[in-house]
């Protein structure tokens, strides 16, 4: 199931309406339209993929099928620790999927997926250049590498323990 | 009206119509999946390969299905390089199909059935690797269940939904072995007309459509 519309992607979305109405039209700007949607909010909810549709006056499941044909196009938001697990040549030889499966148990969602919270997301992402560090996983800009099925519970819990860290001392402030 | 031969057959044809067309209508049975009556050469997605012929004069086979007819064309149907591309596209389709037919709704009204047995194959994929998708149903279209693994991406079920309607609700999504029939369901409007039309269950060749039954409870 989508995950439902944030306060702040309302807000998003209300800026973008009329950068997308004063926009050219035509059925080649679909793509630069999508990005610019993407741009503003980070990902395309169907709120988004309706806006541009009914912009350029083409079927709604017309731009479905287009946005999901694009890796770039992503349909759900990005968690605010983005977990990326390294899949290219060295850490798939070092067991990259297996590390990517562990996050998928341990964070309940799949690849491509957010979290209700919107903490995590995960995605898999091709070499990050640091192949004798293989398997390597990104959360949020910390790379983490030699990856072990046995560290990566950690990892959740250390970025889950210092959000209420902060969260309390905001409290106390 | 064109005169060509096909299997050693004189036969009578419209112009501009396909060689699949006018086989089909003089009553020889070319395998096909994909194309639908009313396709003019240049319109027929000759996305399934299984209308594969052999035409004197061209170098390898070709899809009947976008080839237009000419006055003295000879068409050979059922050689035996013909059959073996047949064989391969049928089963390359197979690969990525799930055979339960006995819990399938299209089970002896399956498009896929009747030409594995008109080539005379089974219905198994060797030597290829079967591949399935996940989830096995999809049920994101308000009405309609779907299920990839029982779709070989013909394409008509979107081809009438567009022919039919206005606002289509059906569209190829994602890519590669990962495509699917897609449904975009953020418009309830369109999806009112869905129940009355139910052009796209009724053109599936395979039953990878259909309608979603409400359980109650």
């Amino acid at each position: 199931m989508p995950l439902p519309l944030t306060a702040e992607d309302r807000l998003h979305l209300k800026t973008l309406q009329p950068q997308i109405a004063a926009s050219p039209k035509g059925r080649g700007q679909l793509i630069p339209l999508l990005q610019m949607a993407q741009k503003a909010l980070g990902y395309l909810p169907d709120e988004a993929l309706s806006l541009v549709a009914d912009h350029l006056a083409v079927t709604r499941s017309e731009v479905y099928g287009v946005a999901s044909f694009y890796n770039q196009f992503r349909f759900n938001p990005p968690g605010k620790n983005p977990v990326k697990v390294c899949m290219g040549t060295a850490c798939h030889v070092r067991g990259g999927e297996i590390i990517l499966e562990n996050f998928e148990r341990k964070l309940e969602i799949r690849e491509g997926e957010t979290t209700e919270d919107r903490e995590f997301s995960i995605e898999r992402v091709a070499c990050v250049g640091c192949c004798a560090l293989a398997p390597v996983a990104l959360v949020g800009e910390t790379l983490h590498g030699h990856m072990a099925p046995s560290k990566v519970e950690g990892l959740v819990l250390r970025v889950r323990l210092e959000k209420e860290k902060a969260e309390r001392e905001a409290a106390h402030s | 009206m064109i005169t060509l031969t096909a299997d050693n057959r004189t036969i009578q044809a419209r112009e501009g119509s396909s060689v699949l067309s006018a086989c089909l209508s003089a009553g020889i049975y070319i395998p096909h999946l994909c194309w639908l009556e009313a396709d003019a050469p240049a319109d027929a997605p000759a996305a399934c390969r299984l209308c594969l012929v052999e035409i004197e004069g061209f170098r390898e086979p070709v899809a009947a299905c976008v080839v237009t007819v000419e006055n003295g064309m000879t068409v050979h149907t059922g050689t035996e390089t013909v059959r073996r591309l047949q064989k391969t596209a049928l089963k390359l389709l197979l690969s990525v199909h799930r055979v339960d037919c006995k819990h399938c709704p299209a089970n002896k009204a399956c498009a896929l059935q009747n030409i594995a047995k008109f080539l005379g194959t089974g219905l198994g994929c060797k030597p290829f690797e079967r591949v399935l998708k996940e989830p096995d149903v999809d049920s994101r279209h308000p009405v309609l269940d779907y299920y990839p693994n029982r779709c070989v991406l013909c394409g008509i079920c979107v081809r009438v939904c567009r022919q039919r309607h206005q606002r289509p609700l059906l569209s190829f999504a994602r890519r590669g072995f990962e495509t699917v029939v897609g449904c975009f369901d953020a418009d309830p409007v369109a999806a009112a007309d869905c129940m009355s039309c139910r052009a796209c269950l009724e053109s599936c060749p395979t039953g990878a459509l259909v309608q979603r039954t409400v359980v109650k409870g």
